[in-house]
C-alpha cells in the first residue's frame, strides 16, 4: 500500500471522480440554489455514479449550502465531535529516470460511513496534495480552503531533498489535511474522500472544470465597483490586510532574532575554547576554568536548539498564515465576484422594466446565491478566527516554552557549577 | 614642598602633618615589617568630578579628578572619632605614583591601574573618557588599585604612597624629589635594548612564558566576551519589537487583545532587561583586565630580572676579561690574537715601566671588578629572592581573585536565566490566556 504508484491510472482506482458541481461553478446549478430547495441534494449528484455502489445520498452532507452543516459548523469547533482523523508521515524518497519526488503516507482513521473501511493508508505527492485543492477549490467555491505550502522553493537555495525541507512541508501538508479534516463541509467532500481512501488517483477528471470557472472572474476584472458590500465583509478585508502586515513583521522580527542567535551562537563557540585553552596552563585553576568552558559548551549547545525550534517550528507557521490569510481574501474576493454579478443583473432589469413586474428568477437566484455565499463565508470566517486564535495561542506560548526551556537548561549548567566552585574554595581555605 | 629638597625621603612624607596623622606615622614605621596598611587605615575613591582648567600648554581642558578617603582605624584615637581625610587626585597622578612604584620595586608585581581609555567594550557601551559610566568604573578601578597597593606586604609601607593618600599639596614635587624618573630612564633604555642573556634562570623564564600566555588568553577572552555581548545585546532589543508589533497587533482583534497587549509589555521588559545582564557583566570584564594588566606587571618583574641578570653576567665577563690581560702582561704570552698583540709585535716591546704601570690599573681593575661581580651577584640574588616571595604571593592572590570572579561571573548567568526564566513565564501566561 505504502509503495502504491502517485501516478494516476484512470481504470485501476477504487472509486472514480467525477466532477462535482457546486451551484456557483456552472450556470445551470443556479437552480438549486434557491431557498426553498436548500436541502436537496446538488444537480452534479445525479450523474455522479461510485463504482463500489456506495449510496449517493451519503454525499449529500457535503453540499456547501446545507444549513443543518452549517450549524453543525459552530458545535464541531471544539472538535469533540471528530469522526475523522487524518496524518501526514512517513516521507519516501522516489527516484526514477524521469524524475525525482517525495511521496508521504497519509493514514486516515474513520468511523463516517461513507468509508468502506475505517482504517487507510495511502502515497500522496505534493502534487496530488496540489491536485485535492483545486478541486476543493472549484467544487466548494464558497468554502475557504486551507493553504497548501508553497510548492516552489528557491532553488540552489533550498534542496528539495534535504531532511529540513520535507519535515518541515510535511507538517504543513498534515496541517492542511487537519484543517479539511476538519471542517464540517470540506470533509465531505467526494474528492478528499478519494484521496484519502483511494489506491490510485484519477486527476484528469475535473479539468472540464476548470474552464467553466473562469467566467465569474469577469465581474471583478472587468473593474466594477460594488455598490453595497456589506460592512461586515468590507471590515474583514480590512482586518486582513492590517493582520497581514503585523505577520509580515513578526516575520521579520523573527527572522532577525534567528540571524542574531546565530550570530551569538558563533560567539559562544568560540568563547568555551578560549577557557579551555585557558585551563592547559593553570594548576590551581584548571578545574573552575574547564567547569566554566563546560558550562558555556552546554549554554551554546541549548541556544542552538532553541535557534533551530524557532526557525524549524516557529517560521513555517507564519508562512502558512500567510498563505491561509491569502485563501481567505480569495474567498472575498469570489464572494464580491458573485455579488458583482447579482448587481449587474438586478441594475439590468431595473434599467429594462418598470418596478411593477417582478423580478425575474434569474436574478433571485442570483441574489439566493450572494446570501448563500455570504453564509458560507461568515461561518468560514468565524472558524478561521477560532482557528487562528487557538494557533496563535499554540505558537505563543510554544515560544515562551521553548525560550524558557533554554534559560532552564543554562541556570541548570550554571548552578551545577556553583558548588565545584565553591567547594574548592572552601577547601583551599581550610588548608591555608 | 618644594622647599624641603635637601630632607631625606623617608622624612618627606612626615612634615606638615597634624598630630593625629604623625601618631599614624609613627605607627607606620613601627609595622613596616609586617602588616600592610590596610589594617590601619581605611581608604575609599568616595567620588569623581569632572572639572575644567587650563593645562600646560594653555589650553582648555575637562578633566575628571577623584575623591581619596582616609580614615585612621587607631586603637589611641578612639576618644576622639577620626574625622576622614580627604583629597582630590587625577588620573596622571595616580599614574605617577604607579610609575614611582614600578621603578622603586622592580621585583614587585606592582598593582595596575584601570585602563586609561575603555577598551574591549561592546559598541554600545560608550568608549568616552568622560561617560559617566566610565568614570565610575574607573572610579571603583582607581580605589581598587589604591586598596591592592595598601594590602601589599611591601608597597604598603611605602612613604610615597602614605603621602600620595594625606598630602594634597606638593606631592608630585615630593615624587620628582625622589629622582626616580632619572632611574626610570636608564632603565627603560636598557630594557628596549635587546640582550641575551646566557644562564637565564629557569624559574623566570618559565614565568615570563607563563605571563605571555595569561596576557595573550586574557585578551582573547575580553575580545570574545565584548563581541558576544554585542550580540547578546541585539538578540534581547529585537525581542523589543514585538512589544511594539502585539501591541499593534491588539488593536485589531477580540478575544486575543488583552493577551496580546500584555504579552507586548513583557517583551518590553524582556528587551530592556538585557542593559542591567551587560552592565553587570562589564564588572567581570573589568576584573579580568585587571589581570590582563597584572599580567603586563608580571613579565615586567621577568624583565628586569633577566637585566639584573644580563648586568651581572657582564660585570663577570668584564672581570674574566681583565684577568686574562693581567696574565697576558705578566707571562708575555698572547694567547689570543688582539689589536694589543698587533701593536707589540709593530712598535716593539713595552718599556718595563709601561708594563709595572699597567699590571697595577689592572689589578686596580681587576679589584674593582670583583667588588662589581659581588655585589651584582648579591644584588641578583636579593632580587630572586624578594621576586620570588612576590610572585609565589601573586599566583596566590591571583587564583583566589579569578576564582571568586568566575563565581561571580556563574551568578550573574543565574541571575540572567533566573530574569529570563520570569519574563518568559510572564509573557507564557499572557499568551495561554488568549
Amino acid at each position: 500500500m505504502s509503495t502504491g504508484t502517485p501516478r494516476s491510472l484512470p481504470s485501476s482506482g477504487q472509486k472514480s471522480l467525477q466532477d462535482i458541481c457546486h451551484p456557483l461553478s456552472a450556470e445551470e446549478s443556479a437552480r438549486s440554489c434557491s431557498p426553498d430547495t436548500l436541502n436537496t441534494s446538488n444537480p452534479g449528484e445525479k450523474d455522479r455514479s461510485l463504482p463500489n455502489g456506495t449510496p449517493v445520498d451519503t454525499a449529500s452532507p457535503a453540499s456547501s449550502s446545507s444549513l443543518l452543516n452549517r450549524l453543525q459548523l459552530d458545535d464541531d469547533l471544539d472538535g469533540e465531535t471528530r469522526d475523522l482523523f487524518v496524518t501526514v508521515d512517513d516521507p519516501k524518497k522516489h527516484v526514477s529516470t524521469m524524475e525525482t519526488y517525495i511521496t508521504y503516507r497519509v493514514c486516515t482513521k474513520t468511523t463516517r460511513t461513507e468509508f468502506d473501511f475505517s482504517e487507510y493508508s495511502v502515497r500522496r505527492r505534493y502534487q496530488d496534495f496540489d491536485w485535492l485543492r483545486n478541486r476543493l477549490e472549484d467544487s466548494q467555491p464558497t468554502h475557504l480552503i486551507p493553504p497548501l505550502p508553497e510548492k516552489f522553493v528557491m532553488k540552489g537555495v533550498v534542496d528539495r531533498f534535504s531532511e529540513e525541507f520535507v519535515e518541515t512541508r510535511r507538517k504543513a501538508l498534515d496541517k492542511f489535511l487537519k484543517r479539511v479534516a476538519d471542517h464540517p463541509v470540506l470533509s465531505f467532500n467526494e474528492h478528499f474522500n478519494a484521496f484519502l481512501s483511494a489506491k490510485d488517483l484519477n486527476k484528469r477528471q475535473g479539468l472540464a472544470l476548470l474552464t467553466k470557472m473562469g467566467e465569474s472572474v469577469k465581474y471583478v476584472t472587468g473593474g466594477y465597483k460594488l455598490r453595497g458590500r456589506p460592512m461586515e465583509f468590507a471590515a474583514m478585508g480590512e482586518y486582513l490586510d492590517i493582520f497581514t502586515q503585523k505577520l509580515g513583521t513578526i516575520d521579520r522580527i523573527a527572522q532577525r532574532i534567528i540571524k542574531e542567535q546565530s550570530e551569538y551562537l558563533m560567539e559562544l563557540r568560540e568563547y568555551s575554547p578560549v577557557y579551555t585553552s585557558w585551563t592547559s596552563f593553570e594548576e590551581d585553576l584548571h578545574e573552575p576554568l574547564e567547569g566554566v568552558a563546560g558550562c558555556v559548551s552546554n549554554c551554546t549547545s541549548a541556544l542552538d536548539e532553541l535557534t533551530e525550534d524557532m526557525s524549524e517550528d516557529f517560521l513555517p507557521v507564519l508562512k502558512e498564515y500567510v498563505l491561509y490569510i491569502e485563501s481567505m481574501k480569495n474567498v472575498l474576493k469570489k464572494r464580491d465576484q458573485v455579488q458583482a454579478e447579482y448587481e449587474t443583473k438586478l441594475e439590468a432589469v431595473v434599467f429594462r422594466e418598470d418596478k411593477k413586474t417582478p423580478v425575474p428568477t434569474d436574478v433571485e437566484k442570483c441574489q439566493d446565491r450572494v446570501e448563500c455565499f455570504n453564509a458560507d463565508l461568515k461561518a468560514d470566517w468565524d472558524r478561521w478566527q477560532n482557528n487562528k486564535r487557538q494557533d496563535f495561542r499554540q505558537l505563543l506560548t510554544g515560544m515562551a516554552n521553548k525560550n524558557i526551556q533554554y534559560y532552564e537548561k543554562c541556570l541548570a549548567a550554571w548552578e551545577s557549577l556553583i558548588p565545584l566552585l565553591q567547594d574548592k574554595q572552601e577547601a583551599k581555605g581550610e588548608t591555608n | 614642598m618644594a622647599d624641603s629638597g635637601s630632607e631625606d625621603i623617608a622624612v618627606i612624607g612626615n612634615t606638615d602633618l597634624t598630630p593625629s596623622e604623625s601618631e599614624n606615622n609613627i605607627k607606620n614605621t613601627m609595622v613596616e615589617k609586617g602588616t600592610n596598611l590596610l589594617k590601619r587605615m581605611e581608604i575609599s575613591v568616595a567620588e569623581a568630578e569632572k572639572r575644567t582648567g587650563k593645562n600646560a600648554v594653555n589650553m582648555q581642558e575637562t578633566y575628571t579628578v577623584y575623591l581619596v578617603e582616609t580614615r585612621a582605624l587607631d586603637a589611641t584615637s578612639e576618644g576622639t572619632t577620626p574625622v576622614p581625610d580627604s583629597l582630590w587626585r587625577r588620573y596622571s597622578e595616580f599614574e605617577l605614583l604607579k610609575n614611582y612604584l614600578l621603578v622603586t620595586y622592580p621585583f614587585l608585581v606592582v598593582p595596575p591601574l584601570p585602563e586609561k581609555r575603555a577598551e574591549f567594550v561592546w559598541h554600545k557601551l560608550s568608549a568616552d573618557n568622560m561617560d559617566p559610566d566610565f568614570v565610575e568604573r574607573r572610579r571603583v578601578g582607581l580605589e581598587n588599585f589604591l586598596l591592592r597597593v595598601a594590602s601589599h606586604p611591601a608597597l604598603s609601607n611605602d612613604k610615597i604612597f602614605y603621602s600620595f593618600l594625606t598630602e594634597e599639596n606638593g606631592w608630585k614635587e615630593t615624587v620628582f624629589e625622589t629622582g626616580f624618573q632619572a632611574k626610570a630612564d636608564s632603565r627603560l633604555k636598557a630594557l628596549n635594548a635587546t640582550f641575551r642573556v646566557k644562564n637565564a634562570d629557569k624559574r623566570f623564564a618559565d614565568m615570563k612564558h607563563y605571563g605571555d600566555e595569561l596576557q595573550s588568553v586574557i585578551s582573547q577572552l575580553l575580545r570574545v566576551r565584548a563581541r558576544a555581548a554585542d550580540r547578546l545585546y541585539g538578540v534581547y532589543k529585537v525581542h523589543g519589537n514585538y512589544g511594539r508589533v502585539f501591541s499593534e497587533w491588539s488593536a485589531i482583534e477580540k478575544e486575543m487583545g488583552d493577551g496580546l497587549q500584555s504579552a507586548g509589555h513583557h517583551m518590553d521588559a524582556y528587551a530592556a532587561s538585557v542593559d542591567d545582564i551587560l552592565e553587570e557583566e562589564e564588572h567581570y570584564a573589568d576584573q579580568l583586565k585587571e589581570y590582563l594588566f597584572y599580567a603586563d606587571a608580571f613579565r615586567a618583574v621577568c624583565r628586569k630580572h633577566e637585566l639584573t641578570q644580563y648586568e651581572l653576567e657582564m660585570a663577570g665577563q668584564d672581570l674574566t676579561s681583565k684577568k686574562q690581560q693581567q696574565e697576558e702582561l705578566a707571562t708575555g704570552t698572547v694567547r689570543t690574537f688582539s689589536l694589543k698583540g698587533m701593536t707589540s709585535k709593530l712598535f716593539g716591546q713595552e718599556t718595563p715601566e709601561q708594563r709595572e704601570a699597567k699590571l697595577k690599573m689592572l689589578e686596580t681593575q681587576i679589584e674593582e671588578g670583583e667588588e662589581l661581580v659581588k655585589e651584582r651577584n648579591a644584588e641578583c640574588e636579593e632580587f630572586v629572592k624578594s621576586a620570588w616571595v612576590d610572585i609565589e604571593r601573586f599566583k596566590e592572590q591571583k587564583d583566589h581573585d579569578l576564582r571568586e570572579a568566575l563565581i561571580s561571573y556563574a551568578i550573574m548567568q543565574i541571575s540572567m536565566c533566573k530574569k529570563g526564566i520570569q519574563v518568559w513565564n510572564n509573557a507564557k501566561e499572557c499568551f495561554s490566556k488568549m
